[in-house]
């Protein structure tokens, strides 16, 4: 187990490498940030200084070094617009992104499953028939035109609901719902499909050969199986959401690190663009290891392995 | 074939998509002949009119109504879908293309070119797909060039995963060692043994991914990243219809019905494919 642990962490580790490496040169291709900082109409001397002083005018593969070796201390330099570090900059909008995204997952998640469930044993019913409708609506929905159809409706013709910013639990209710419509439709299409796949095994039959408990076989034989892709499924949209939803904080005026990073690439702010997508990589790979690890509780057979 | 048709035909879902699909498509193709207002031509005194149904077929008609420029939405979404859809399906050509051909050599070849490639996935899905995309058409530019390349970049490990599995077990078969026996090369076997026995596959996530990426697409275009104006772009549309939404609720409906009805019926499309073919790719995703 130890040693299996030991090859995911060499994995992430490299995995992260690889995207520090990627968002620095991409980055560097942005444009020069110097130009944007400089009042208009300065000297090319004046834009030479304030480049200097930004570390621009060095090589790019010293640039490059010098940068890897920050990032390896936590370090991603100040921000070019606000004169803070960047990763506080982050930071900072990290805890309405994870606000947002826990309540989508949670909602969408408990959603999701319970309609995956019901389509998989209701199979051929008018119930089946209305979830799978609905799912593959909301599969077929983006989420910036939901979000906006919400407004709509909630805010702008009842005006029940603030149209956008962060704050209150008021404030919460529309982006919240907006993304566990598209959380639910996904799992639910994911675990009926799954469940329908594991109710033919011939374990489940044998299972209710010997006279188990319709509702034991469900659990214990069914349900614990058919999880295990939708817990990837989780893990993959929990990253992403952790990630920030860049269009759904648009959208609705969210704070959170997904509007930051957009406004970065905007501003060409380098080390903000920096921080914020090693830290949202950073968050995707530790997701995806806590995945891994949940496949052992729910298949010994992988531990084994 | 004649198989492959009938069970469409008797399945309601998928025949539901495929007619869908071919009504938009030919919409897109048509859209100069269909007689419908200039899509970019703006006229000020028919501003943000709301949609009328009486004189459907008269010259001044606008059905869904029209945006703050006065031009007619239902032309603007008709032309927006020839830009759409051409976009959606030339990057689902080109991630196709890299993604199968990268996914039957790392398959085929195993060994440290399959773990690099492995490795460079894994790398990439370190990333959010919405990020990686925003980050690159900045660096980039917007342009309509870009935006393939942008979306292809987004779906080639999906293909590049799936065929690379199915390679795997495919390159063990009689049929593979027997072309080894009589001497065939390694791009011969490649190109004739393997390729045509992955293009089911793909073709089935090509379908399921052009949902995708019409949604991604549209996504781009909302943060302003996608098709340049004047070009109509659903996307596009929404984000400057948000400005009306409590005047003209009709500017920002109708371009998001168009995307839900493109998606879902590609969707179903796709997943009755899927299902056609090979169910086993249902949990590969």
């Amino acid at each position: 187990m130890s040693r299996y642990l030991l090859g995911k962490l060499g994995e992430s580790a490299l995995a992260i490498w690889g995207v520090v490496t990627i968002v620095f040169f991409v980055s560097r291709v942005l444009g020069d940030p110097a130009v944007l900082l400089v009042p208009v109409g300065a000297s090319q001397q004046d834009i030479d200084t304030i480049r200097a002083s930004l570390g621009l005018d060095r090589p790019i593969l010293e640039q490059y070094v010098v940068s890897l070796v920050s990032t390896l201390r936590g370090d991603f330099g100040m921000s070019f617009q606000q004169g803070r570090p960047a990763m506080d900059i982050v930071l900072e909008r990290m805890p309405d992104t994870a606000l947002l995204a826990g309540t989508a997952l949670l909602f969408g998640s408990i959603i999701g499953a319970v309609c995956g469930a019901i389509a998989a044993l209701k199979r051929g019913t008018v119930s089946e028939f209305i979830v799978m409708v609905a799912a593959l609506l909301g599969q077929a929905t983006p989420v910036f035109w939901l979000g906006i159809m919400l407004i709509l409706i909630f805010s702008v013709d009842l005006g029940w609901l603030p149209t956008g910013g962060a704050g209150t639990w008021a404030h919460l209710i529309l982006p919240g719902l907006t993304l566990s419509v598209f959380v639910s439709a996904s799992i639910a299409r994911l675990l009926r499909s799954s469940l329908l796949d594991i109710m033919r095994e011939d374990y489940v039959r044998t299972a209710r050969a010997k006279g188990l408990l319709p509702r034991t076989v469900f659990f214990w034989h069914i349900a614990r199986n058919a999880l295990i892709p939708v817990v990837t499924m989780i893990g993959i949209i929990a990253g992403e959401l952790l990630g920030g939803s860049v269009v759904i904080e648009t959208v609705f005026a969210w704070p959170g690190v997904g509007r930051v990073i957009m406004q970065a690439i905007q501003s060409q702010d380098f080390p903000v663009i920096q921080a914020g997508v090693a830290l949202i990589a950073a968050i995707f790979i530790v997701v995806n290891l806590l995945v891994d690890l949940l496949y052992g509780v729910l298949d010994p057979r992988i531990r084994r392995r | 074939m004649k198989s492959f048709f009938l069970a469409l035909i008797k399945s309601r879902a998928g025949l539901f998509g495929f007619l869908l699909v071919l009504v938009f498509v030919l919409a897109a193709l048509f859209a100069p002949y269909l007689g419908l207002p200039s899509p970019t031509r703006s006229n000020l005194v028919a501003r943000m009119a709301a949609p009328t149904w009486t004189g459907l077929f008269s010259p001044g008609a606008h059905p869904l109504g029209t945006d703050e420029l006065g031009r007619d939405i239902l032309s603007r979404i008709v032309h927006g879908s020839r830009i759409t859809l051409a976009i959606a399906a030339a990057s689902v050509i080109l991630g196709g293309i890299v993604g199968t051909l990268l996914g039957i050599v790392a398959g085929y070849y195993r060994g440290v070119v399959d773990r690099v490639l492995m490795r460079v996935v894994d790398i990439q899905l370190a990333l959010p797909l919405m990020l990686l995309a925003l980050l690159v058409v900045a660096a980039l530019g917007p342009s309509t060039r870009n935006l393939i390349i942008v979306l292809a970049l987004t779906s080639w490990l999906r293909y590049a995963r799936i065929i690379r599995g199915q390679v795997l077990a495919l390159r063990e078969r009689e049929f593979i060692l027997s072309a080894h026996a009589i001497g065939a090369g390694t791009w011969r076997i490649m190109l004739k043994h393997l390729l045509p026995n992955v293009m089911t596959p793909a073709l089935v996530i090509a379908t399921l991914e052009l949902a995708r990426i019409i949604i991604m697409d549209a996504a781009l275009s909302f943060l302003g990243l996608g098709v340049q104006p004047p070009n109509p772009s659903w996307g596009r549309m929404l984000a400057d219809g948000r400005v009306y939404i409590s005047t003209a609720w009709w500017i920002v409906t109708f371009p998001g019905v168009a995307i839900v009805l493109t998606v879902l019926s590609v969707n179903l499309l796709g997943d009755w494919l899927r299902d056609y073919f090979d169910p086993k790719l249902r949990t590969m995703r």
